[in-house]
């Protein structure tokens, strides 16, 4: 099949006309490509409005627009399956069109794994309604009841006499499938209802099928387009300059060396904001080094890193909340036969992205600005850009165009604010791309999370109480929908006051509630920030915020307690909760890994450097059930942990496409070990100074498992949850109960790097 | 700024640039070959990477005037949709990768590593493949991409 570009023509009714996308078609492969272009008001698509969601053109290909964007996983696949589903055609004819203010509707954008489980929705909803009415369309065509028709591969037909039929292709002309949807909810809520009602499961074909993802082959094929590959006419390239260090203010800004450079054309000041911009890259980047930049000193915000857990305990809390309160756990642990208590600390981390932030704004005199970005809520973006600009939100178009695996708030939206800056400065086109310590030293990170757990056991075994303390710095230091100025690290480094923040707490099982005791109290304390504007440590939504850090410390503690108990790991879990879909993934992962029933740690502990073990952790989220299985080698000489072999037995209700679910669980399992071994953003009192990957290690390829099973549970009848995150979460506590299996040694500080486990292990030595 | 001469693709490109500009940038701004990608700009993580010679090379540390000379080949000089190289048809069946950000290195580097060494080891494989860096952690489909890509590059089917 030929690629087909959507006409400029098909969007000028509506929406002023604007865009020339391609999409992938079925056997041919373009680069998905966005031009700008002049425009005046582009408002964001009415969802009350069926040709808002799906447009069907001549040649029967259905256009679907969303609000999502792709990150890396495979969603734009999965809306696909789901629309061909609802309307009986091949996925091959369904193109989709992803999050661009200007032609798609506003779905809030990415985030919390609910693309699937929240997003398919209307997608879902409003192709049942095209499919209706065309089915309508269709019997006026026919002159039969639609009852008498059927639908296979976008060709209705009469049931039992194929040669009376009509494609869509042939009904395309008939109707402008602008037929008014019910709206309910709004950005991740977003749905629409119409007459047309979705299929049941029961009948799928297309949906829970391994198609192949769209972007694979194209990617590999060097066919694809990112967002660091727009360009568009009168561009000028442009990076930036940071502070020297947290609070640190402008003085004096030379750029004569920078004139001697070649294509170099001005620097950009804005109070504290520095940015340089030259005709091409290579003369940006050497002019960002040759201006010289004079700064105060810095603030001296943060603490000695060593002592950055005792700090967070110090501290007075800003904010504080009981999330559980369950009978009197305090006097029950109390009076507890036995009382088993604990402290896990998790780090600051970074999102280190593949690639640093890279976009291009282009800001015109009259307002009339258009971003491109692959931050994650592009609808977000337009609102947020119009409040730094001064203009109304219509003038804003925002074109989400992939950029490298985002995972939460990594700084791609700021460097999108530092292009609108620059561009708003120099009235030209700005590409932006950030230098790699840019993303590792100033990007937003991912907060440190300290958890105190205590319980108490009836001499039998049982556990009558816990108690959760968290004290963690904000999750949403700088709020995680980035729709406000104040919101982006560039804007405040003019001055605009950082008025964004919330409270975001890191709980007792973040989202779902894992356990059950007859004494249960759980709180959740959020310690300020070191410093409150435009800090290389502020905080915000790294993949399964919080997850990761609260589930360390709970199923750490599980662990804890199956040996104060003198149980199976697996049973204390299935002991304490009940929900039959926890025990099944508890279950399937011990039924692949060949799991022994016994305590830990392991009794017949190998006489040579390398000991063995396995643990298990249970993650819950938002319907999502999660059973890991770590099995690892601990070396005692050099306290490196290798992770042998991950076995991960995953629910998420309905799967759309096993594959792609498949191996994002996998990448998931592989970056949340590295999280789990390596990675601690370290800083001093004024910088961050992990910003490379050699101060920030990621796992590489000679520490990756050898193998990794991953047990798919469908439940067609339970809707989609979440796929995305889920299965980063029970990983550091999977990975650190192995290596109390093999050694009899706790590690309650992530990471586990060879140090602090060597350390661990000495320290057992000496206590004996 | 001068004159210089490549050969990328098996075609010849004439670019006025310094010469000491990394040849990552003189791909991407004066020949719009958007393949080789910046990821740390320190030779790290890979993201950059061509083939120089046959060899794996980090475009985003190797000067201008070290590339004219020789053979450039970049991700889309390996195969064609109508025609992937083994490599790309083994990652394409795999379905390797997440966002796909850091792949022109893992690609590239098992062509140089397979031609090389045809029959690499679980070892040999991973210690080629030792310096890339995927953040989001598809290594399990990489490793089997390079196993499939060694039988495709056998005539295996």
């Amino acid at each position: 099949m030929a690629p087909r570009s959507i006409s400029r023509r098909d969007f000028v009714k509506e929406t002023g006309g604007l865009v020339i996308g391609f999409s992938i078609a079925s056997s041919t492969i373009v680069p998905r490509l966005l031009a700008a272009d002049a425009l005046t008001s582009v408002a964001t698509p009415s969802p009350a409005r069926l040709d808002s969601w799906l447009r069907l053109d001549k040649s029967g290909t259905i256009r679907v627009f969303t609000g999502k964007p792709e990150i890396g996983m495979g969603v734009e696949t999965a809306f696909k399956q789901i629309v061909a589903e609802e309307l009986d055609m091949s996925p091959d004819h369904v193109e989709i069109i992803m999050a661009d203010t200007a032609l798609t509707t506003n779905q809030g954008g990415v985030g919390g794994s609910t693309s699937i489980m929240l997003g398919a929705k209307p997608l879902r909803n409003a192709a049942a309604n095209a499919r209706y009415l065309l089915t309508q369309l269709a019997s006026q065509r026919l002159g039969l009841p639609a009852d008498q028709l059927e639908i296979k591969n976008g060709i209705v037909s009469v049931r039992g006499d194929a040669s009376k039929s009509v494609s869509y292709a042939d009904l395309a002309g008939g109707s402008d499938l602008n037929d008014a949807l019910k709206v309910t909810g709004d950005g991740f809520s977003l749905d629409v209802e119409g007459p047309g009602k979705p299929k049941d499961p029961s009948q799928y074909t297309v949906v829970g099928k391994s198609l192949p993802r769209v972007d694979i082959a194209p990617k590999v094929l060097g066919k694809w387009q990112y967002v660091v590959d727009v360009r568009v006419p009168g561009m000028v390239h442009a990076r930036v300059i940071r502070p020297s260090g947290v609070g640190a203010t402008l003085v004096h800004v030379d750029d004569s060396a920078a004139k001697q450079i070649a294509g170099y054309q001005q620097t950009v000041v804005k109070g504290n904001f520095v940015g340089v911009v030259a005709q091409n890259e290579w003369a940006a980047i050497q002019a960002a080094k040759a201006v010289k930049v004079t700064w105060t000193p810095p603030k001296q915000s943060f603490p000695e890193q060593s002592d950055l857990y005792k700090h967070m305990r110090t501290v007075a809390p800003k904010a504080t909340k009981e999330t559980h309160k369950l009978g009197d756990a305090e006097t029950a642990i109390a009076g507890a036969a036995k009382k088993v208590e604990a402290s896990y600390e998790f780090p600051f981390q970074s999102h280190a992205t593949m690639g640093p932030g890279c976009a291009v704004a282009d800001v015109h005199t009259d307002g009339i600005t258009t971003v491109w970005s692959g931050g994650q809520k592009p609808h977000d973006l337009q609102k947020g850009f119009a409040e730094l600009l001064h203009v109304d939100r219509d003038k804003v178009r925002v074109i989400w165009v992939e950029d490298a695996g985002s995972y939460g708030r990594p700084g791609f939206e700021d460097t999108a604010a530092d292009a609108v800056i620059l561009s708003q400065a120099i009235g030209k086109p700005v590409r932006v791309q950030w230098m790699r310590d840019d993303m590792h030293a100033w990007g937003a990170k991912g907060p440190a999370v300290l958890c105190d757990m205590s319980a108490g056991l009836s001499a039998n075994g049982e556990v009558s109480a816990l108690k959760f303390t968290s004290i963690a710095f904000s999750g949403g230091d700088i709020m995680f929908r980035p729709d406000a100025a104040g919101n982006y690290l560039g804007a405040q480094l003019t001055g605009i006051p950082n008025t964004t923040g919330v409270d975001e707490f890191a709980q007792f099982g973040s989202n779902t509630p894992p356990y059950s005791f007859p004494n249960l109290h759980a709180v959740a304390h959020v310690v300020p920030a070191f410093y409150g504007v435009a800090s290389p440590l502020r905080t915000t939504h790294l993949r399964d915020p919080e997850g990761p850090a609260t589930s360390f410390a709970v199923e750490s503690f599980m662990d804890e307690l199956a040996v104060a108990a003198g149980i199976d790991p697996i049973e204390i879990r299935i002991r304490y909760i009940d929900e039959k879909r926890a025990h099944a993934v508890l279950k399937a992962a011990a039924e692949k890994a060949g799991w022994d029933s016994r305590t830990s740690p392991r009794k017949s502990a190998a006489s040579g450097d390398v000991a063995t073990g396995r643990g298990v952790a249970l993650g819950t989220r938002n319907g999502t059930y999660v059973g890991t299985i770590a099995e690892v080698e601990v070396n005692r000489k050099t306290g490196v942990v290798r992770v042998t072999r991950f076995i991960c037995a995953h629910d998420c209700g309905l799967i759309i496409n096993p594959e792609a679910v498949r191996t994002t669980i996998a990448a998931n399992l592989i970056q949340s070990m590295s999280r789990t071994l390596h990675e601690e953003v370290t800083f001093d009192r004024d910088n961050v100074t992990s910003v490379d990957w050699r101060s920030y290690p990621v796992s590489r390829a000679s520490e990756i498992p050898a193998q990794i099973d991953v047990v798919l549970i469908n439940h067609p009848e339970i809707p989609s949850s979440g796929a995305g995150e889920p299965s980063s979460r029970p990983t550091p506590a999977a990975i650190a109960n192995a290596v109390f299996d093999a050694t009899g040694v706790r590690i309650r500080r992530g990471p586990l790097t060879p140090v602090r486990v060597k350390a661990a292990l000495a320290a057992q030595e000496q206590h004996g | 700024m001068s004159r210089a001469s490549l050969k990328i693709n098996g075609q010849t490109h004439e670019v006025d640039a310094d010469p000491l500009c990394p040849l990552l940038y003189v791909l991407r701004d004066n020949l719009s070959m958007n393949n080789p990608r910046f990821g740390c700009g320190l030779g790290q993580c890979g993201a950059c990477t061509v083939l120089m010679d046959g060899r794996a090379v980090r475009s985003c540390t190797l000067p201008l005037e070290r590339a004219t000379g020789h053979d450039i080949v970049t991700l889309e000089g390996l195969g064609t949709p109508d025609k992937p190289h083994p490599v790309q048809a083994a990652f394409i069946e795999e379905q390797t990768f997440q966002c796909g950000y850091c792949l022109n290195g893992w690609v590239l580097t098992t062509k140089a590593l397979l031609d090389k060494n045809p029959n690499p080891t679980d070892a040999e494989m991973r210690s080629a493949l030792e310096s890339l860096v995927c953040r989001c952690g598809s290594h399990m489909q990489i490793f089997a991409s390079v196993r499939r890509a060694a039988e495709l590059m056998k005539g295996g089917a």
